[in-house]
């Protein structure tokens, strides 16, 4: 691996945030790296830390409730160290995010363009009428079409596909190396769905952006990401290329997720469920998160934290089952089931 | 009513016909113009008993309200609705109180549709305190409890001791305790987590056999909807674009619509093979209820549009193989089919 178009490396984040009822241990050790023109899908159910470590990464984790350690290194430069102004600069500059919910992240009371304007004027120095003309080609370049009479909408007045269209021009208003989509389909319509994760895509080509993809759509995930962290209880539980993560998962939770999935190609005879329910981050279970629901735990689940470490002729897991052992029950065991059924 | 004479058991539980529901909406600055949303346009349908009925669609295309009117939580603009060979249509309230008690709904949020200040005991309880069935409500209550999976010791426990899987699990409780012959299950999975989906799928399938248990079951996951479904009625903007028995419908969508919602859903293969699949990708959005298309409603996004044809006449349900119905004038021929294909219907308007 080229180590110059490496845009992110996390290292060993943790983020714990203290509150009322005791501390709750959001992210635990976790690395990944991002590169240019990659998109990196996270996958993980709710309280799995996907979203905690999209913030962290964004710099908008109130630090007088959340410890933060680790480290998040942008082009070399620990993100973490920054003070609040120096954040500011990369913030929705070089670093931008959209969310789920895109009504909410529009101002109701504003034109769109203005918005997108607004944005472009937050980072350089151009006249109120050429930051117009930007939003407008943004606009454009997202897929509105109409865009200079568009422009002059309020949110109210665009659909909610058109409203995630603004949202994602407005994050690639100053070109950003990263781009972070935090559930960015899921408030949208199958069909609408489909645009967006094309949209998505061809920014991620046009812009040659690296794109973090958050999602708890395993669908979404295999059809769009290079690379593949599966998260759980605020651990990383399974990373590397998705072809090999949808092809040859090695841990227990990946392999429960797709056992349990309905399909849209073909009924399945039976759903094979992850039995319990996901665990409480104030009062984790000890070892490795999932060793309660986990048909293959072993006796050192409950007390090994569980790290990841790269499988020969394989990628990334934390699972302390051997390799060879994961390879035949994925062989033998998953793909049969998967297929049978 | 004594629970001996309502089961008929014969022909459909649930028919609707030509069922109309529009809400009259306040437009513009001094809420003078009032235009109307046309929730639902002449749905007629069937749910036969102990099936699943499965309706699929897109936010707006008027799934929860078929479903809200054909247990008579809102009334129709216009159009009959038969339960159980009745005709429930026109009765009052007090006629349809007995009648309630067959039919239940799950809804989908499972945070929002428990009382957070009552115990479970007292939410999966209350139907019996509503309808005063039940001397030992206790017991009874432990009872369901147990059979949703749930631990009976818990009846004092509060929502908020729960998880979402566990909630919803409260819900369906209380959805049996009255033992219905009908339960629309309202997006029930939509709002749980991915791994305890499943769980919440498979419990659903094994009550409605244990208790001859007929479902309308609503959700936008075309997965779900196939996974669940003996039939699939698909709608678009208050209409039913396609109706029949699941499978068929999945293997070969006759309307446009249909065939573009599974071409768009993305898929986790595990396989390796591409399988040749092509994604079909509809322009624009759901146009507005308030104002919706001439003639079939999907037109403007329709990929086989004809002019002069589709926005001037409106299609019907035709009859394909079995009880597979859909509403287009120019049905896909075969499937799958790429982009390209699709957008070249053969030359003539199939006869059936």
């Amino acid at each position: 691996m080229s180590s110059s178009d490496t845009l992110l490396d996390v290292r060993d984040l943790s983020v714990r945030f203290r509150t009322r009822d005791g501390v709750v241990q959001a992210v635990s050790n976790l690395s990944f790296t991002l590169r240019r023109g990659e998109t990196l899908g996270v996958v993980g159910e709710s309280g799995s830390g996907k979203s905690v470590t999209s913030l962290a990464i964004m710099g908008l984790l109130n630090r007088t409730f959340a410890d933060i350690t680790g480290e998040i290194l942008f082009e070399g430069t620990d993100l973490l160290k920054l003070s609040p102004s120096e954040l500011r600069k990369v913030r929705g500059k070089d670093v931008s995010m959209i969310f789920q919910d895109p009504f909410a992240c529009l101002h109701p009371m504003y034109r769109v363009g203005a918005q997108i304007a607004e944005a472009v004027r937050a980072h350089a120095n151009v006249s109120h009428s050429a930051a117009w003309v930007r939003a407008v080609e943004l606009l454009d370049a997202v897929g509105i079409p109409n865009a200079k009479t568009r422009a002059r909408d309020y949110p109210h007045q665009f659909s909610g596909g058109m409203r995630q269209r603004a949202m994602i021009a407005m994050a690639l208003v100053h070109n950003p190396a990263v781009l972070i989509a935090d559930e960015p389909t899921t408030a949208l319509d199958v069909t609408v769905q489909a645009q967006i994760i094309e949209l998505i895509d061809k920014v991620k080509r046009d812009f040659n952006v690296g794109v973090i993809l958050i999602t708890h759509d395993l669908g979404v995930v295999a059809e769009t990401a290079s690379h593949v962290l599966v998260m759980y209880g605020g651990r990383a539980m399974e990373y590397g290329p998705s072809r090999e993560i949808f092809h040859a998962a090695q841990h227990p939770y990946a392999w429960g997720l797709l056992e349990s999935m309905p399909r849209v190609d073909r009924k399945l005879d039976v759903l094979i469920p992850i039995e319990g329910s996901p665990p409480s981050l104030l009062n984790p279970p000890s070892g490795c998160p999932f060793h309660p629901r986990c048909k293959y735990r072993v006796e050192s689940c409950d007390s090994t934290t569980p790290h990841l470490q790269t499988m020969p002729d394989g990628h990334d897991d934390s699972c302390v089952l051997s390799a060879e052992r994961k390879r035949e029950v994925w062989r033998d065991r998953i793909v049969k089931e998967i297929d049978a059924r | 009513m004594s629970a001996g004479t309502t089961s008929s058991g014969q022909g459909p539980l649930v028919e609707i016909e030509h069922l109309t529901k529009h809400f009259s909406v306040k437009q513009g600055v001094f809420a003078r113009g009032k235009g109307v949303v046309h929730a639902v346009e002449d749905v007629s349908l069937t749910v036969n008993r102990g099936e699943t009925l499965g309706i699929v669609g897109e936010s707006g295309c008027g799934k929860t309200t078929t479903a809200r009117l054909l247990v008579r939580l809102i009334d129709p603009t216009s159009g009959t609705i038969r339960f159980d060979g009745q005709d429930i249509t026109n009765l009052s309230r007090a006629r349809m109180r007995p009648l309630r008690r067959q039919m239940q709904i799950i809804f989908q949020d499972p945070y929002s549709s428990l009382n957070p200040r009552k115990s479970v005991g007292q939410i999966v309880g209350e139907p019996f305190a509503i309808h005063r069935t039940e001397t030992d409500v206790k017991s009874r209550v432990q009872e369901l409890l147990a059979r949703v999976g749930l631990n009976p010791e818990h009846y004092n426990r509060f929502p908020h001791e729960f998880s979402g899987g566990q909630r919803q699990r409260v819900g369906i409780a209380r959805a049996l305790a009255l033992q219905p012959k009908l339960i629309v299950c309202d997006e029930p999975v939509s709002a749980l987590d991915v791994s305890v989906q499943a769980q919440i799928l498979n419990l659903l399938k094994d009550l409605q056999r244990e208790f001859d248990l007929t479902y309308v079951f609503i959700s936008h996951d075309l997965s779900v909807i196939r996974q669940v479904s003996d039939r699939i009625a698909v709608m678009y903007l208050g209409r039913v674009a396609e109706i029949g028995e699941s499978e068929r419908l999945y293997e070969h969508p006759r309307h446009p619509y249909t065939a573009a919602l599974l071409s768009a859903v993305p898929r986790a293969e595990t396989n390796g093979v591409g399988s040749g699949r092509h994604r079909i990708v509809l322009g624009g959005d759901v146009p507005s209820p308030v104002d919706p298309p001439a003639a079939c409603v999907f037109h403007p996004r329709c990929p086989r549009f004809r002019p002069g044809l589709c926005d001037v006449e409106t299609p019907i349900l035709r009859r394909f193989d079995g009880d597979h119905e859909a509403a287009c004038h120019l049905p896909v021929e075969r499937w799958p089919m790429s982009e390209e294909e699709l957008r070249r219907p053969s030359a003539g308007v199939e006869q059936v």
